[in-house]
């Protein structure tokens, strides 16, 4: 599709590799309530990079501020070298944000939507239309574009609202919990948009929730807890973090099992389904070690797996503090 | 205090988006309004509604009230009551007509607001004033239609005015005016409301207040306390305005008065509107 759009293709290519969002020592708060405190993050241009962080972690707050909707109490904010505070106007020609809100226009048709889009940002009315359907095309909404938003599906309305973010290709777009309320299907649609934008040199900040998808998209991910950025870094990175993982030795039968138990003094038990968990400290050492054991008492064994930790474990690790 | 490095404006900014958000005001105006009425159009349900309410309070009154009302207003010949009450209480009517479309202005702009669409056009630099304008044209547009078609009930049921060419203009102007400062009310409720209900109801308070004033009796047949109270309320001076300029009744100081309250309306609305544009966009 971008091969077919050689402006698009154009815009792309001369982008230096320079920092695409540059906070620095950003806070805000609302009367006497710190929502962010001293934040700093870097966003390469054509990256990825999640903003991980439970409810009223400061995420949304962030995402205002980068697209110039509240402005900042203290720090610096520049998207693609533009200050939002001083160069509100060049900031919000090269940012596009997807907020949590649907901000589409649900007495018009997908396509009058677009089009509303193409004419504010001043394309031109045979630009606009075009554009308007190969982002319809793009996002599968062919079928739909002339019909009510009354008629659409959650997923359809949030890939109709990206798609009005991506009119005029924006340099960076700031998705805010892009797929909170989607079922699985549309998830993976929306992050399958997410990649394509990324490949064609789009920089992507998104604000998630959920662990798996700043697994799947992020190439760095910034864990954002009270206001604070915890931890910051690629996703393996942040693996390292929280030490070792666990085996799960599984048993067919109870007797197996106790010897093995006995033999294994570290492990936790899970009498119920003849379980046991060893904690590894990384590496295969510990593997080794209980596989010897067991064979050296010949106990068969009916299943293993080995669990390396996941950004579960580490988001629970940083996260501490204010998790229920 | 910031660490930006210097570099020229995005290549995709440098497009026709570019040439700064005050240049496109006018442009992006024009966009606005083009959608107000499109929403106008696709959904005449809120259209009909303020229509249908003061045509329906009209025959009311008339037909039902207007015999007896009519018969007791000043050197009325009791005979021609309702005939004398349609005069008197069509002006009335057309204020009631303007106040009751705030509350269609108020739901949309209370949407638009809640949905989050608001934001998005802030993100997209288009001047605050391109977005209020083209709600209250747009709704400016809607009252006066409603207007002139509730008018022409009247005049199928027998309104007769008296007024020349000269009146009907500056009828139509008084009513323009009226609309555009009721209007501005409405989009600043719309903002003020936390919900879409709540904005719908609000500005139901301005359709009552045609009813506290020299809309349906004269004002001085009230009690003293409600005497005071319509004559210095903005809809007094607007009616008699209206029923000076349609029924060569005296007209006094009311349309200098009249103006001055849609001025006072319309300069407070778009302030209200526009402290609160900011705040209420981003949730």
């Amino acid at each position: 599709m971008n091969a077919a759009n050689p402006a698009g293709a154009a815009t792309v290519a001369p982008r230096a590799p320079a920092a695409a969002i540059e906070v620095r020592g950003l806070r805000k708060s609302y009367g006497t309530r710190l929502v962010l405190d001293d934040v700093d993050l870097t966003v390469a241009a054509g990256t990825v990079t999640a903003l991980l962080g439970p409810n009223g972690a400061g995420k949304t707050t962030a995402v205002h501020i980068l697209s110039t909707l509240v402005r900042p109490d203290a720090g610096s904010v520049a998207i693609a070298g533009h200050d939002v505070v001083r160069d509100t106007a060049a900031v919000r020609a090269s940012i596009g944000l997807t907020g949590q809100f649907s901000a589409v226009d649900t007495l018009l048709t997908g396509e009058e939507n677009l089009l509303l889009m193409g004419r504010l940002r001043h394309l031109g009315r045979r630009a606009a239309k075009a554009r308007a359907a190969e982002l319809l095309e793009r996002f599968d909404l062919v079928d739909a574009a002339r019909t009510p938003l009354a008629t659409y599906s959650g997923g359809m309305q949030r890939r109709l609202d990206l798609a009005m973010t991506l009119v005029e290709r924006p340099a960076v777009i700031v998705l805010d919990e892009p797929t909170t309320g989607l079922d699985p299907r549309s998830r993976r649609t929306l992050w399958g948009i997410v990649r394509e934008l990324v490949a064609e040199g789009t920089t992507v900040l998104l604000t998630t929730q959920y662990l798996d998808e700043a697994d799947a998209l992020a190439d760095r991910i910034a864990v954002l807890d009270g206001g604070r950025i915890v931890a910051e870094g690629t996703p393996d990175a942040l693996k390292r973090l929280v030490p070792g993982g666990h085996l799960r030795l599984s048993f067919a039968d109870a007797p197996a099992y106790d010897s093995a138990a006995t033999l294994l003094p570290d492990a936790t038990r899970d009498d119920a389904s003849l379980v046991l968990t060893v904690a590894t400290a990384g590496g295969t050492g510990t593997l080794r070690t209980v596989l010897d054991r067991l064979d050296a008492a010949e106990l068969p064994l009916e299943d293993l797996s080995i669990h390396t930790p996941d950004l579960d474990d580490v988001f629970f690790a940083l996260t501490k503090g204010s998790a229920s | 205090m910031t660490t930006a490095i210097d570099r020229p404006a995005s290549p995709r900014g440098g497009g026709a988006g570019s040439n700064g958000p005050r240049s496109h005001v006018l442009a992006d105006t024009l966009t606005m309004l083009d959608r107000t009425m499109l929403h106008l159009v696709r959904y005449p349900g809120l259209s009909v509604f303020t229509i249908v309410g003061p045509v329906v309070i009209l025959l009311l009154f008339v037909f039902v009230l207007g015999g007896t009302l009519g018969a007791g207003l000043p050197g009325v010949d009791p005979a021609g009551g309702r005939a004398a009450y349609l005069a008197y209480v069509l002006p009335g009517i057309l204020a009631i007509t303007i106040a009751g479309t705030a509350g269609g202005t108020a739901t949309t702009v209370s949407m638009d607001m809640t949905q989050g669409i608001t934001a998005r056009f802030r993100t997209m630099a288009i001047a605050r004033a391109s977005v209020l304008a083209g709600h209250v044209l747009g709704n400016t547009i809607q009252a006066l239609i409603a207007v002139a078609l509730v008018l022409g009930v009247g005049l199928a049921i027998g309104f007769r005015p008296s007024a020349g060419p000269l009146e009907w203009l500056a009828t139509a102007g008084m009513l323009a005016l009226v609309a555009f400062a009721i209007t501005w009310l409405g989009v600043a409720m719309g903002m003020q409301a936390k919900s879409v209900e709540t904005a719908s109801n609000l500005p139901l308070v301005l359709t009552f207040l045609p009813l506290l004033g020299s809309g349906f009796v004269p004002a001085d047949s009230m009690p003293d306390w409600l005497q005071g109270f319509a004559a210095y309320q903005p809809f007094t001076p607007i009616i008699e305005t209206l029923r000076g300029l349609l029924l060569s009744t005296p007209l006094g100081w009311s349309p200098a008065l009249a103006v001055g309250w849609c001025l006072v309306l319309a300069v407070g609305g778009y302030v209200w509107s526009r402290i609160l544009y900011e705040r209420r966009s981003v949730r």
